[in-house]
C-alpha cells in the first residue's frame, strides 16, 4: 500500500505534497500556533501583574472584589472561549478534510497527485 | 460561629467509623465495576488503552478525575483558605495549561502513538535510545506525583480517621497502596478510568454542594464572602483578597511564582499519566471531546474552590485549620465539618481518599506501561516478545511500583504535598513537552536533538532541586524550624534560591532540543517525517478500537 512500483514515494508522501493536505495543514498552523501564542501571551501578562503589581492587582472595583480577581476570572473566561471557538471550527473546518485523505490512504486509493484515484 | 471554635482544640473531628463506613462503601462499589470490567482485558491494548473503547466525555470526566488529585482539592482550598489570592494562581496555572494540550499535543499524539508518549517520539527518530529517555522521565514524573498522593493520604488520614501516630499512618498508607495495587492489577487500564469516573463526579458533586451551601450563607454574594474571611482572618486579613501574601515577600519569591507558573502552564500537555488519557478512545475527535469535556469540568471545580477557599477562611479561619491535624490540607473537610457536620464530613473524607486512591491508580498504570512497552519489551527484549507477555510484564511492574509507592509514601508521610506536585510538573515540562513538540511540528528534528532535551531537562530538574531550598537550608525566620526536605537544619547544601526549577530548566530544553539537533548530522528520513505528518493531522493509520 505505501509502497508504489517506482519504489521512490510512499503514498503518506504523496499525500503530503497534494495541495488539499497542504491547505489543512496551513488552516491547522494558521489557527493553533496564533492562538497558543495568544493565551500565553495573555496568561504571562497576567502572572506578571499578580507578581509584580500587588497594588494595582489589589484595586477594589466594587466592594471586595478587585482588579485581581477580575483579571483571575478572566483567566477562566478566556479559557472556555478558546475551547469552544477552537473545537467549533474543527469540528466544522478540519474534520471532513481529515476523515476524506485518511479514507484514500487507508483503502490505497491515492492518486499521483495525492487525491482519490 | 461561635459551636466551630473548640474544634481547633479536640482531638477529633467528626466520627472516624463514619468516615471508614463511607469509604468503605466507595471501595466496594469500585471493586465490583472493576471487577466487571476486567472480563474483556486479553489484549495489550484492553489492559494499557481500555480497549480504545471510552467516547470523549467518558474519558474527559476520567481526565479530570486524574487531574483533580488531592493536591488540587485540598491543597488549593488549605492554600486560598491561608494565603488567599495566592492560592487561587497555582489553579489557573492549572487550567489555562490545558490550552497547550487541546491545541498542540492531544489530537495529534492520539493519531500517531499506541500506549505511551515514546510511541510518537520514536515515529521517526531511533527507536531504542528515545523509548529509554521518555520511559526514564515518565518514570520521574510519575515517583514524584506518586510521592505526594502518598504523602498527602498520610495527613489526610491522621484529620479523619483519628489515626495519629506515623506508625498507624503507615498502616493506612500501605492499605492504600494494596488497595490500589488491587485495582490496577485486575481492572488495567479499563477498571482504573471507571475508578476515575466515579471519583471524578462524586468530587465534583460533593465541592458543588458545598460551594452552594457557603454561597447560600453568605447570601450569595461573594464580595460578602471575602469580607467574612478578611474579618476572620483578623489584622492584615485584606491581603487575602490582593496577590502577594505568600509569594510577594522578595525578589527571590516572586522568581520562584514566575517559574511556579511557568511549570504549571507547560507541564500539564507533558504529564505521562495525562498523555496516555488520550490513547483510550477511539479517535482524534474524540481525543478532542476528552479535553473539551476536561477543561470545563476542571475549570468549574477550580471556580468551585475559590469559594471553598475562602469559605474555609471565612467560617473555619486560618488559626484553626493551621492548629487542625493536617495543617493546610485540612481546610476543605474542616469546612464540611462546619456546614454539614459528621456526615459531609464523612462523605467529603472519602471522596477525598478515593481522590488519592483513583490518582494513585492512574500514576501506576501509567509507569507500568511505560516500563514494560517502552523498556521491557523495546529495549530489552527489542521488540522479539508476544504481547501477552509484556501485559505480564507490566502487572509485575504494577505490584513493584505499588510497594515502592508505599515505602516512599511513609517516608514522604508530612511531606509539603503541593510542592512535590509542583515539582512533578517542572520535570514533564522540561523533559518531555519540548521534544513531543518539537517531533510533532519540527521536520529537522533528530534522535540527537530529542536525547540532549530530554536527558538536559530531567537532569537539570534533578540536580537544581537537590541543591534547592527545598531540600536543604531554609529556615523558618521565626521558629527556626526547618522548612526543607532535610529536618537538621545544620545540614544545607542549597546553592540556588529557586524553589521551583522550571524558569532555568524548561528554556533550557528547549535550547538543547535545538542545539543537540544541529549539532548532529543526523536527519530523520523524508519518509517517515511524510507518514508521522500525514497520519498527525488526518489520523489515517491510526490504532483502531478493539472490538469484543
Amino acid at each position: 500500500m505505501s509502497e508504489t512500483a517506482d519504489g521512490l514515494e510512499t503514498d503518506y508522501q504523496r499525500v503530503q505534497r497534494s495541495d488539499e493536505f497542504q491547505a489543512l495543514k496551513r488552516r491547522f498552523r494558521n489557527f493553533v500556533f496564533p492562538m497558543t501564542a495568544l493565551f500565553l501571551i495573555w496568561y504571562f501578562v497576567y502572572v506578571l501583574l499578580a507578581d509584580y503589581a500587588h497594588d494595582f492587582m489589589a484595586t477594589k472595583v466594587w466592594g471586595n472584589i478587585t482588579v485581581g480577581l477580575l483579571f483571575g476570572l478572566g483567566q477562566f473566561a478566556s479559557t472556555f472561549i478558546i475551547t469552544m471557538v477552537y473545537a467549533r471550527w474543527a469540528n466544522n473546518r478540519q474534520d471532513a478534510v481529515a476523515e476524506r485523505l485518511r479514507l484514500h490512504i487507508e483503502e490505497g486509493t491515492v492518486d499521483n497527485a495525492g487525491g482519490a484515484a | 460561629m461561635s459551636a466551630v471554635l473548640p474544634m481547633a482544640e479536640t482531638e477529633q473531628i467528626g466520627e472516624p467509623a463514619v468516615n471508614i463506613a463511607i469509604f468503605g462503601v466507595f471501595v466496594l462499589i469500585t471493586l465490583i465495576i472493576v471487577f466487571r470490567a476486567s472480563r474483556n482485558n486479553k489484549t495489550a491494548a484492553d489492559y494499557y488503552a481500555a480497549g480504545r473503547s471510552f467516547t470523549g466525555p467518558q474519558n474527559g470526566t476520567a481526565i479530570a478525575g486524574d487531574y483533580l488529585s488531592a493536591a488540587s482539592f485540598l491543597g488549593i482550598c488549605g492554600a486560598i483558605a491561608i494565603n488567599g489570592y495566592d492560592g487561587f494562581l497555582y489553579s489557573i496555572g492549572f487550567l489555562v495549561a490545558w490550552l497547550v494540550a487541546l491545541l498542540l499535543v492531544a489530537e495529534l499524539l492520539r493519531n500517531t502513538g499506541k500506549f505511551t508518549m515514546a510511541d510518537v517520539l520514536s515515529f521517526r527518530l531511533k527507536e531504542r535510545p528515545v523509548r529509554m529517555a521518555a520511559s526514564l522521565a515518565t518514570l520521574a514524573v510519575v515517583f514524584f506525583y506518586l510521592l505526594a498522593q502518598m504523602a498527602g493520604a498520610g495527613g489526610l488520614v491522621a484529620l479523619l480517621l483519628g489515626v495519629e501516630g506515623t506508625g498507624a499512618q503507615g498502616v493506612v498508607i500501605a492499605v492504600v497502596g494494596a488497595l490500589m495495587i488491587l485495582y490496577v492489577l485486575i481492572g488495567g487500564m479499563k477498571g482504573t478510568t471507571w475508578v476515575q469516573i466515579i471519583k471524578a463526579i462524586l468530587l465534583i458533586v460533593g465541592a458543588a454542594v458545598m460551594t452552594v451551601w457557603v454561597l447560600a450563607k453568605f447570601g450569595f454574594n461573594l464580595s460578602d464572602l471575602l469580607q467574612g474571611a478578611i474579618d476572620k482572618a483578623g489584622e492584615g486579613g485584606e491581603a487575602l483578597i490582593a496577590p502577594g501574601k505568600q509569594y510577594g515577600a522578595s525578589a527571590t519569591s516572586q522568581l520562584n511564582f514566575l517559574s511556579l507558573a511557568l511549570a504549571l502552564v507547560l507541564g500539564t500537555a507533558g504529564l505521562p499519566h495525562v498523555l496516555m488519557r488520550f490513547y483510550t478512545v477511539p479517535t482524534a475527535k474524540e481525543a478532542r471531546r476528552s479535553v473539551v469535556w476536561a477543561i470545563w469540568l476542571i475549570g468549574i471545580f477550580y471556580l468551585f474552590t475559590l469559594v471553598l477557599g475562602y469559605g474555609a477562611g471565612a467560617l473555619v479561619g486560618p488559626e484553626a485549620i493551621k492548629a487542625a491535624p493536617g495543617g493546610v490540607n485540612s481546610a476543605a473537610p474542616l469546612l464540611a465539618f462546619e456546614l454539614g457536620g459528621t456526615i459531609l464530613l464523612g462523605l467529603i473524607s472519602a471522596v477525598a481518599f478515593a481522590t488519592i486512591l483513583a490518582v494513585v491508580a492512574g500514576l501506576t498504570i501509567t509507569a507500568a506501561t511505560s516500563f514494560a512497552h517502552d523498556i521491557y519489551a523495546s529495549v530489552i527484549k527489542k521488540g522479539e516478545i508476544k504481547p501477552d507477555g509484556e501485559v505480564r510484564v507490566a502487572r509485575i511492574t504494577v505490584v513493584v511500583i505499588g510497594i515502592l509507592a508505599i515505602i516512599g509514601g511513609i517516608f514522604a508521610n508530612g511531606q509539603n504535598v503541593a510542592f512535590l506536585v509542583a515539582l512533578a510538573f517542572a520535570v514533564a515540562a522540561s523533559a518531555n513537552l519540548p521534544t513531543i513538540l518539537y517531533s510533532l511540528f519540527w521536520k529537522r528534528f533528530n534522535t540527537s536533538g530529542a536525547l540532549w532535551s530530554m536527558y538536559g531537562g530531567l537532569i537539570s530538574c534533578i540536580v537544581l532541586i537537590t541543591f534547592s531550598p527545598v531540600v536543604s537550608g531554609k529556615v523558618d525566620p521565626v521558629t527556626g524550624d526547618s522548612l526543607s526536605m532535610i529536618k537538621d537544619t545544620s545540614i544545607d547544601f542549597h546553592l540556588i534560591p529557586l524553589e521551583n526549577p522550571g524558569l532555568i530548566t524548561i528554556p533550557l530544553a528547549f535550547v538543547l532540543g535545538i542545539v543537540g539537533t544541529y549539532a548532529s548530522k543526523g536527519k530523520s528520513s523524508p519518509e517517515k517525517y511524510a507518514e508521522m505528518e500525514v497520519r498527525s493531522l488526518t489520523g489515517a493509520g491510526s490504532e483502531k478500537a478493539t472490538v469484543h
